[in-house]
C-alpha cells in the first residue's frame, strides 16, 4: 500500500490534498509528470498530476477535485490508510528553459498543477507573471505558494468576491497589452485552456497546455487518451501531457471527456446513496 | 463422446472427444469458461487415439517440442501427475496453452490420425493434465538449486517474462519481475477474456512462481519508474524485456477520435483487466454497444466480439478486408464466435467514420474489396472495388487490426538496438540484444505472435542468461 501522510481539504472540502509514499516516484519525477492511483482492487485507475515531490521524504502531493466516484472514494481515504496502487512518474516533464517573462494561467485545480511548473520556471531565471482563478474566494487553492512561485501574481473571480471581477482571459489580455511576454502556460479546465490559446495566438505568443483526457493505462498501450494536436492523433499520457496550446483541438477533448457521462453518474449517486 | 458406437469400435476407430461446451445461447451472455474441460474417463479414452509414433510428428509442430506422446501414454495409464511433470519439463504454463495454443496448425495439424480422421486431441489433454494437477495435486515444488548470489531482473510479467522466472529461479537465481501494469501476467489477464482463460488459472501460475522465490513487483513501469541502466546500478546482474507488442494500431481514416471507437486494447483492458463487465460494482465504465463492430479478424478481434455479446449487444459483426480463409484467429474461436452469433462482413474495409452532433460513432462507410495478387506475407492482397462504398450503422467499433511496439522502454535506453519497425534486435538462438547483459523475447521481438512463441524465446534466453550468469557474456 501506497501510505497517505497528509492530507488537507481545501475549496470547502472539494478539492482535496494528499501526500503520498511513494520513494521511487518521488526520486524520478520532474515537474508536469503526473501518477495514476487506484485506491482499492475495484477501484478505477485514476490520473493525476504531482502538485510537488519530496525526494528526500519520500513522498509526492497530488491535489484533486471531487467529481466522480472515484475521486468521492479518494476523499474517505485518510492519513494512515492509503492508496493501493500508484504507478509513475508518467508522461513527459515540462520544458524548463529561460526565455524571458513567462504567464502562468491556472484555474481550479489546474492550479495545484500550474504550481511546479511556475515555480521551476522562476528557478530558471523568468520573470513570471501568474494569474490564478477561481469561482470565488473561497474556491481559490494554493494562493501562498503560487504567490511564492512566481514575481507577479494576479487574482480572479468569477463572482468579485476577491481580486479581479472576471475571468483570467481579461487579466491575460491586459498583460499581453502592456508589454512582451515570451511564453504562457495554461492548465485548468478545458474552455479556459481553449480560451486562453485563442488570445495568446492573436499575440503571437508560444503557449503550453497540460491535458487531461480519460486514461487507462498511462503507458501507450491503450490509446484512449487520444488527442489531436495540429491535426494529428497523439496520445495525452506519453506523447503529452503537455501540448502547444495552438494546436489542440479542444472541442473534441470536450467531447471525449463526456463519453462514460451517463454511467459514471449512476455510478457517483449509488456510491453516495452507499456514504449517507 | 455422445455418439457411442453401436457395433463394437476397433481401437483406432475411437471418434475424437470433444469437449463438453455451454450452450452457445447461454454462454453468449456470461463470462464464464465456454469449454467445460475433460472428464477423466474422456481424458483417458482420447488418450487412446494417439498411436505413439516413433517418429512422432506431432512434437516437431510444437514450439517447444512437448514429449506429446510421453505424456499421452502417461495419461492413458491414468498417471495424470506424472503426466503433468512430463509437460512441466518444456511447458510451464500447460493450462494456458493448453486453451490457448493454435493447435490446428502446430501440434494438432502434423498428428498422423489426422491425415484420415480428426487429431488426437493435444491441446485438450493438455489441459486437462493441467487442471487435474490444480484441483487434485500435492502442489509440490520442484527442486530448486542452491543459491548463486546472482540478481536477475525480468521486465514484464506476461508468458515470456513469467517463464524466463520460473526458469531461472529454479537454478537457483534470484529473480525480480517488473510489472507496468498493478496485476501480473501480461495479455494472459488484460488480453485474453475470461470465458477464455480463466483469470484465477493465470493468478495461479504467478502464485506458483511466488512460492518458488520470484519477486514480482507490479506498478513498475520501466523506461519511467526505473531505467535498465538503473536496474544495473541497483545490483541486477542480467535482464530479460518481454514487454509486449503493447502498442494499439488504428486505421487512420476520418473520424477516428468519434466517442465509440476504441482500440482492441482499451476495450479488452477495460473488460478483463479492470472487470469493467462488472460496472458499477467496480470503479471503471466500458462502453455498452447495441450494434457493434469489431474491425480485424485475429484471436483480438473474436475476443472483442465475443466480449461485446456479453456485455448485451443485439448484434455484433467483425468486418475484415480480406475473406475467410484469411483470417488468422484459431479455428476453435471462429467457430465458437459464429455459434455465439457474431456475423462476418468479409471483403469489407471502412473508410470513413460517421458520427452525430453529439460526437458519437452512428456508422462507417465501407467499401467492399477483392482478393488481388499475393502481398509480402504470401496472402492475397486485397483490393477495393471501384464505386462500392455503402454504410453501416454502428454505435461502438472495436479496433482490432494489429498491434505495434511500444516505445516507452525503447525510448529510454538508446543502446538497445531497434528493427525499423521498433522491435528490439535479438539473436533468436539466445536472446542476446545488442546491450551487454539485456536479453529480449517474446512479442517485443517478434511482433505479435503467440503464447507458446514467446514461450519458446523465453527458455532459450533463459538458458542463455544461466550460462552467462555462470561463465560469462
Ligand atoms: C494527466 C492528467 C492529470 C490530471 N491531473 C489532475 C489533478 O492534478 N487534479 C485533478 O483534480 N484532476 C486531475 N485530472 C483529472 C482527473 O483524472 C479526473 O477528474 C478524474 O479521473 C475523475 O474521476 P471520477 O471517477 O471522480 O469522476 P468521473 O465520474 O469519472 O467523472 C466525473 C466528471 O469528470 C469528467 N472526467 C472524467 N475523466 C476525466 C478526466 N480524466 N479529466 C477531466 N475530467 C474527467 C467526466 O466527464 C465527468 O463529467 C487529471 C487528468 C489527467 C489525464
Ligand atoms: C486479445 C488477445 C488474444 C490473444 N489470443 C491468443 C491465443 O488464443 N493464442 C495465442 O497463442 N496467443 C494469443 N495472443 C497473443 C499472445 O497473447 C501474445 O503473443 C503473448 O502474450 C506475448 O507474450 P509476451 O510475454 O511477449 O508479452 P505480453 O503478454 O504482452 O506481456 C508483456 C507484459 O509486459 C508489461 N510491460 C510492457 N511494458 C512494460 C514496461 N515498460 N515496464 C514493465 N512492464 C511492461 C505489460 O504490461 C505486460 O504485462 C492473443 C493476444 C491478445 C492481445
Ligand atoms: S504447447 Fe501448444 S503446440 Fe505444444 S503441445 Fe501444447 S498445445 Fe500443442
Ligand atoms: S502424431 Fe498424433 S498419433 Fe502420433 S504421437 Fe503425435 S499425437 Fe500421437
Ligand atoms: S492512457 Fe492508454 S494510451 Fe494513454
Amino acid at each position: 500500500m501506497f501510505k497517505i501522510v497528509k492530507r488537507e481539504e481545501m475549496s470547502e472540502g472539494n478539492v482535496i490534498l494528499n501526500e503520498i509514499e511513494a520513494p521511487k516516484i518521488a526520486a524520478k519525477a520532474r515537474p508536469g509528470q503526473f501518477v495514476i492511483l487506484k485506491a482499492n482492487e475495484d477501484g478505477e485507475r485514476i490520473p493525476l498530476t504531482m502538485a510537488d515531490t519530496d525526494p528526500q521524504k519520500g513522498t509526492i502531493t497530488v491535489i484533486y477535485m471531487v467529481v466522480g466516484k472515484s475521486t468521492a472514494l479518494f476523499k474517505t481515504l485518510q492519513i494512515g490508510g492509503g492508496y493501493q496502487d500508484v504507478i509513475g512518474p508518467l508522461g513527459k516533464a515540462t520544458h524548463i528553459e529561460k526565455v524571458g517573462t513567462v504567464v502562468c494561467v491556472g484555474g481550479g485545480t489546474g492550479i495545484a498543477v500550474l504550481h511546479p511548473i511556475t515555480r521551476a520556471l522562476k528557478e530558471v531565471g523568468n520573470h513570471v507573471i501568474s494569474i490564478v482563478g477561481a469561482r470565488s474566494k473561497d474556491l481559490l487553492i494554493l494562493e501562498d505558494q503560487m504567490k511564492a512561485a512566481s514575481n507577479e501574481l494576479r487574482i480572479c473571480t468569477d463572482d468579485g468576491s476577491y481580486g479581479h471581477h472576471g475571468f483570467v482571459t481579461e487579466v491575460l489580455k491586459e498583460i499581453l497589452e502592456a508589454g512582451k511576454v515570451d511564453q504562457a502556460v495554461a492548465i485548468g479546465p478545458v474552455p479556459m485552456m481553449k480560451f486562453v490559446s485563442l488570445i495568446t495566438k492573436e499575440y503571437n505568443v508560444p503557449t503550453m497546455v497540460s491535458l487531461n483526457p480519460i486514461m487507462v493505462d498511462g503507458t501507450g498501450m491503450c490509446g484512449g487518451c487520444r488527442v489531436t494536436i495540429g491535426g494529428q492523433t497523439k496520445f495525452a499520457c506519453v506523447d503529452g501531457p503537455e501540448f502547444d496550446g495552438h494546436q489542440v483541438d479542444y472541442d473534441e477533448l470536450m467531447t471525449r471527456l463526456q463519453a462514460y457521462c451517463e454511467d459514471e453518474k449512476k455510478c457517483y449517486n449509488e456510491f453516495c446513496m452507499l456514504e449517507e | 463422446m455422445a455418439k457411442e458406437a453401436t457395433k463394437k469400435v476397433k481401437k483406432e476407430k475411437i471418434p475424437r472427444g470433444a469437449m463438453p461446451e455451454q450452450e452457445p445461447e447461454v454462454r453468449a451472455r456470461n463470462f464464464m469458461e465456454v469449454p467445460l474441460g475433460y472428464t477423466q474417463e474422456m481424458a483417458v479414452r482420447e488418450a487412446q487415439r494417439c498411436l505413439q509414433c516413433k517418429n512422432p510428428r506431432c512434437v516437431d509442430g510444437c514450439p517447444v517440442g512437448v514429449d506429446i506422446p510421453g505424456f499421452i501414454s502417461l495419461i492413458k495409464e491414468e498417471k495424470f501427475t506424472e503426466a503433468i511433470r512430463h509437460i512441466w519439463q518444456k511447458n510451464s504454463l500447460p493450462a494456458v496453452c493448453g486453451r490457448v495454443c493454435p493447435q490446428e496448425i502446430q501440434c494438432e495439424g502434423r498428428c498422423i490420425v489426422g491425415k484420415k480422421d480428426e487429431p488426437v486431441a493435444i491441446g485438450n489433454l493438455e489441459r486437462f493434465a493441467a487442471d487435474w494437477e490444480r484441483e487434485n495435486g500435492t502442489g509440490a515444488l520442484p527442486p530448486t538449486a542452491e543459491p548463486t548470489g546472482k540478481k536477475v531482473a525480468v521486465v514484464g510479467s506476461g508468458p515470456s517474462g513469467l517463464t524466463v522466472a520460473g526458469d531461472l529461479i529454479v537454478k537457483g537465481h534470484d529473480v525480480t519481475v517488473l510489472e507496468a501494469f498493478h496485476k501480473s501476467g501480461g495479455v494472459l489477464v488484460y488480453g485474453i477474456p475470461e470465458f477464455r482463460l480463466p483469470k484465477a488459472i493465470v493468478a495461479q501460475e504467478v502464485n506458483f512462481l511466488e512460492r518458488l522465490g520470484v519477486k514480482v513487483e507490479c506498478n513498475a513501469v520501466v523506461g519511467r519508474t526505473v531505467s535498465l541502466d538503473e536496474l544495473f546500478d541497483e545490483g541486477y546482474d542480467a535482464i530479460y524485456i518481454g514487454v509486449g507488442a503493447g502498442l494499439p494500431r488504428f486505421m487512420n481514416i476520418p473520424g477516428e477520435n468519434l466517442i465509440g471507437i476504441l482500440s482492441a486494447n482499451e476495450y479488452l483492458t477495460r473488460a478483463n483487466l479492470m472487470k469493467a463487465y462488472l460496472f458499477p460494482e467496480v470503479d471503471t465504465p466500458i462502453p455498452h454497444g447495441k450494434n457493434v463492430v469489431v474491425l480485424g479478424a485475429g484471436n483480438v478481434a473474436m475476443d472483442s466480439a465475443r466480449t461485446a455479446m456479453r456485455l448485451g449487444a443485439d448484434k455484433v459483426r467483425i468486418v475484415y478486408r480480406r475473406s475467410r480463409q484469411e483470417m488468422p484467429a484459431r479455428t476453435a474461436e471462429i467457430h465458437h464466435a459464429e455459434q455465439e452469433g457474431i456475423e462476418f462482413f468479409l471483403l469489407t474495409n471502412p473508410t470513413r467514420y460517421l458520427g452525430d452532433d453529439k460526437g458519437r460513432l452512428r456508422g462507417m462507410e465501407c467499401l467492399k474489396m477483392e482478393l488481388g495478387e499475393p502481398d509480402e506475407s504470401g496472402r492475397r492482397r486485397p483490393v477495393a472495388i471501384e464505386s462500392s462504398e455503402f454504410e453501416l450503422d454502428c454505435d461502438l467499433c472495436i479496433v482490432a487490426v494489429g498491434s505495434g511496439a511500444n516505445p516507452l522502454l525503447t525510448e529510454s535506453t538508446p543502446d538497445l538496438k531497434l528493427s525499423k519497425w521498433g522491435y528490439i534486435e535479438a539473436d533468436l538462438e539466445t536472446g542476446k540484444t545488442f546491450k551487454k547483459g539485456v536479453w529480449a523475447g517474446g512479442d517485443i521481438v517478434t511482433g505479435a505472435a503467440t503464447v507458446i512463441l514467446a514461450m519458446g524465446a523465453a527458455r532459450k534466453a533463459a538458458d542463455s542468461i544461466h550460462e552467462y550468469l555462470m561463465r560469462g557474456w
